[in-house]
């Protein structure tokens, strides 16, 4: 036995309390789970803390929670892996909005994942005294993204999601790999240029929030980089995105490490810069707001004057 | 009041299958308490049934069939399980077809496996999570149709509107506001799962309250052989949380505390592949007799034979339940496991057609069907084999679908005319939860039924067990209404919510020991140390429980359609 102090950061808008942070002592055995202490705190000492659950063996997606500022599955996580000094903190996971206590909105995030239409396109008609064929390699192909279980932990700490609440995210993402690398599919093409489109796959800025937090092996950043090879297989140049692409090449080829600054305005072309500057504002400027924007002098790079000309450009809009 | 056209209580395999199906013709309306995915058909490991023949060529339905009606211990209806055995390549063909990620075999095929009570290798998997990839399919393919369809998420039904053995809808709250909405629709579909929770050692989710059961209960609808209970042998040990049978499928070893694979002894062809129920009895033989592992009430399951590779590809998410929930790698080392208790076989008594039934003349509740695991139909009879369940939902979720569409074609809603009358259960519980402030904790309450109902009529049951239970059982039930609510919120009030399960709970878990206490023989997952046989000459038959509205139960009793194969002993 120990005693633990679990800190929660809790919401409460019935009693108009706001957001409020709140102490709980608890004696735990070893072996608990963070969800088992929730429920010792819940059903031992306050009955209105709230989050949800269900399966407590980390398969239904129910119980994503921020456990010492980072997303995790509550039933996944050993109360004795995140333990310091006899505290632990959990609150709800972030870029949503909060109900109550680490109960939070998931509307957007199921309606996002309708965005990248999750549903097989069979390119053969359905006869079901015959099997629909799939080599093992193809299954390897599909099978990791087909293990998500839409938990959202990936979403709570996504760089892209904080300064522009149109993207999709990694979750959606990562479920759209999952139909555009099926062998059985037959819409690739459409799937590619449509994944193209602003708020999807080009929107993401590589920061690895998603894959460090999966509980899966849906890994939506691996996801993501097999989707944009796809699309530049595939021939879809013509926007942004793949641009951005080559960007992102370049950029690692000239200094060795990624200029990310550059990459927004590459991405739209210098060439139509004016015309373009809407697309790459919402990304751009939110995340100079956010203090997100990366570092203005980047070590290695030789056209810094162009691109803070640019930027100031972009910062007078 | 809200008006649909069909009204579909639960959005797992069985659910949602339905609502596919029902949806080209129809408004239909899904009522989950969950969001979909999360629905407890997502946990199931192992695979489904179907005799592809992939892997044994020899494979047929017939043998399906064969080996599924053994396995209920002849207690299943033979119509059902034919029908089932036949339809089952066909659904999962279909399952293929809406995209499901099957694991493949050199030949591209569906790969297959062994399991236990199957006398040929026909469980169709997704590496070890193929409930997940057969659930998320199907949430894809409601996706794909959901304009035509309304899907109530985090919505949980609180009653059903039944009037004279006729539904015309249910009565649901929103999780997230408090408000209480009337459904009036023309058929209902109850497709609510399991009800493993009464139990401290459970596989069952959170979700698996047997809420769908009580509801019909409370609307004179009888509940069917819900005394047989289905004890897994291998869930980990002190949680219950499963270890899919897959490990054993794939060749694991069960290991007494003297190192000996105990399951010579009692099933020496089959060994660990020899049926649940039989598996579980043996596991508990040991136990009770001290050859747990140090004498403990667990013993082992032993993986490190098939080497590192082998685990990794075919068994990777059970590997990974061991390594987070009781830190044990079975690369590396033997599992600590004992039985938890794992699938209803009992539940709404229903035909072939998913149409409810109310007596033992088969009669319809008009407007009311069932199916998945909250149904009977009944094609597990005392035992389920495993990977029937998923196909169980499946079929039969598609059966019921068909069913509502025709009947939803040729029936006019009937109106609710009295709203509050149709309200009175549901406003009448909620205002008594709402002011319960009384001295009792529902977490005591929960916990000492959790515990009653394992240590009392687990694996092995006795009169002396069942009655202390049943006692405590009823007591509980008079505890509950002293009990107080911490939360008296109308904002996602979950305290409130796990307050009715409770009662669910407590309301079912008297059904059970009733049929249980009154059953004389054992068959499948009820064994009796004073009857230690089946009885065919007395209890060849299925169990019907009634609640009258003063809260006496009543015992009826319903044959068996027993078509091909006669009963005979089981030996494998
Ligand atoms: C750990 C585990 C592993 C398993 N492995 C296998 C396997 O390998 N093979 C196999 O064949 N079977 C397996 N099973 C059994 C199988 O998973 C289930 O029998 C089957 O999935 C049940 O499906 P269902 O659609 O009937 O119910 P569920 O999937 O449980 O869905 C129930 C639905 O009802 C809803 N609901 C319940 N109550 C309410 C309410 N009050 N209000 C609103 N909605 C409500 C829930 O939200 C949910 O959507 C396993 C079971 C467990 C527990
Ligand atoms: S890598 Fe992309 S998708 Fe993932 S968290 Fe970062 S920005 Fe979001
Ligand atoms: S990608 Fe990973 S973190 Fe995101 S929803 Fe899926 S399983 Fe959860
Ligand atoms: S409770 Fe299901 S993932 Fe944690």
């Amino acid at each position: 036995m120990k005693t633990v102090v679990v800190t929660i950061d809790r919401f409460d808008q019935e009693n108009q309390r706001g957001s409020y942070q709140q102490d709980f002592t608890i004696e735990i055995p070893n072996g608990l789970t963070v969800l088992d202490c929730l429920n010792k705190i819940k059903w031992e000492q306050d009955h209105t803390l709230t989050y949800r659950m269900s399966c407590r063996s980390a398969i239904c997606g129910s119980c994503a929670f921020r456990i010492n500022g980072k997303s995790k599955l509550g039933c996944k996580t050993q109360a004795d892996d995140v333990i310091t000094n006899g505290k632990l903190r959990i609150g709800p996971i972030g870029n949503t909005d909060i109900i109550k206590d680490l109960v939070v909105d998931l509307e957007p995030f199921w309606y996002k994942l309708k965005k990248v239409k999750p549903w097989l396109f069979a390119n053969k008609p359905k006869d079901t005294t015959k099997e629909f064929y799939q080599s093992s390699e193809g299954y390897h192909k599909i099978e990791d993204a087909s293990t998500c279980i839409l938990c959202a932990c990936c979403i709570s700490e996504c760089n892209s999601l904080k300064v522009d609440k149109n993207y999709v995210g990694p979750a959606a993402l990562a479920k759209a790999q999952r139909f555009i690398d099926d062998s059985r599919d037959k819409n690739f093409v459409q799937r590619t240029r449509e994944i193209s489109e602003p708020t999807k796959v080009w929107d993401c800025t590589h920061c690895g929030e998603c894959s460090e937090r999966c509980p899966t092996d849906a890994k939506p950043l691996s996801r993501i980089e097999e989707i944009r090879e796809r699309v530049v297989n595939a021939g879809v140049h013509n926007n942004g995105g793949a641009r951005h692409l080559l960007s992102f090449f370049k950029s690692v080829g000239s200094s060795g490490t990624l200029d990310e600054r550059k990459i927004p305005i590459e991405s739209v072309g210098i060439g139509n810069l004016h015309a373009n500057l809407g697309e790459i504002m919402p990304v751009g400027l939110k995340m100079l707001s956010h203090g997100k924007a990366p570092s203005m002098i980047h070590h290695n790079v030789d056209k810094v004057g162009e691109v803070r000309k640019i930027f100031k450009k972009l910062n007078k809009l | 009041m809200i008006k649909h056209d069909i009204v579909i209580i639960g959005a797992g395999l069985a659910g949602m299958r339905a609502a596919l199906e029902a949806c080209e013709n129809h408004d239909v309306a899904i009522v989950t308490k969950i969001y979909p995915t999360r629905s407890h058909s997502g946990a199931a490991q192992g695979g489904v049934a179907a005799a592809l023949a992939n892997l044994a060529e020899d494979d047929s339905p017939d043998f399906h069939m064969f080996d599924t009606v053994k396995g209920s211990d002849f207690l299943g209806d033979q119509d059902a399980i034919e029908i089932m055995v036949n339809d089952a390549p066909h659904v999962i063909r279909e399952m293929e077809h809406f995209g499901c990620v099957f694991s493949r075999d050199e030949k591209g095929r569906i790969a297959q496996r062994a399991f236990g009570g199957h006398s040929k290798p026909r469980s169709c998997y997704a590496a070890d999570r193929t409930g997940h990839a057969l659930l998320h399919s199907l949430y894809e393919q409601i996706l794909k149709v959901s304009k035509k369809l309304t899907i109530y998420s985090e919505y949980y039904l609180r009653d059903l509107v039944i009037n004279d053995f006729t539904c015309n809808g249910a009565i649901i709250q929103d999780i997230k506001t408090g408000k209480i909405e009337v459904l009036n629709s023309k058929a209902v579909l109850m497709a609510t799962g399991g009800y493993g929770r009464a139990f401290q050692i459970t596989s069952n989710a959170f979700a698996c309250s047997g809420d769908g059961l009580i509801a019909a209960m409370n609307n004179g609808v009888p509940l069917m052989d819900m005394e047989f209970v289905q004890f897994h042998p291998t869930g980990l040990y002190g949680q219950g949380i499963l270890v899919s049978e897959a490990a054993r499928g794939e060749g694991g070893y069960l290991v007494n505390g003297k190192g000996e694979r105990f399951m010579e002894t009692y099933a020496s062809k089959m060994m660990e592949l020899a049926p649940r129920d039989i598996v579980s009895r043996s596991e508990q033989t040991e136990i009770n007799e001290g050859r747990g592992i140090d004498g403990k009430d667990f013993v082992h399951l032993d993986m490190r034979h098939l080497g590192r590779e082998k685990i990794l590809e075919k068994l990777p998410q059970v590997r990974q339940l061991g390594i987070d929930f009781i830190g044990v790698d079975m690369i590396d080392a033997p599992i600590p496991i004992q039985p938890t208790a794992h699938y209803s076989m009992g539940g709404i008594p229903c035909d072939v057609h998913g149409q409810v039934i109310r007596d033992k003349d088969s009669s319809p509740v008009r407007g009311l069907f069932a199916a998945g695991e909250c149904a009977c139909v009944s094609v597990h009879g005392a035992n389920r084999l495993g990977t029937n369940s998923l196909l169980e939902a499946v079929v039969f979720g598609k059966r019921a679908g068909a069913s509502l569409n025709e009947f939803a074609l040729n029936t006019n809603r009937v109106e609710i005319s009295d709203e509050n009358h149709a309200l009175e259960r549901t406003n009448k519980l909620t205002k008594e939860l709402r002011e319960m402030n009384g001295k009792e904790s529902i977490n005591v309450v929960r916990n000492e039924m959790k515990n009653s109902m394992t240590n009392d009529c687990g694996v092995y049951r006795n009169p002396e067990k069942m009655g202390r239970c049943l006692n405590k059982i009823k007591d509980l039930q008079k505890r509950f209404k002293d009990c107080s609510l911490g939360d008296k919120g109308s904002l996602f009030n979950t305290d409130f919510f796990e307050a009715i399960e409770l009662k669910n709970m407590l309301d079912f878990s008297e059904i059970i020991l009733v049929g249980a206490i009154e059953r004389k023989e054992s068959r499948g997952g009820h064994a009796r140390t004073d009857y230690e046989k089946r009885d065919d000459v007395n209890w060849l038959k299925h169990t019907l429980a009634t609640k009258s509205a003063d809260g006496e139960i009543k015992l009826d009793y319903k044959p068996v359609s027993i078509t091909k194969h006669q009963p005979e002993e089981r030996k494998y």
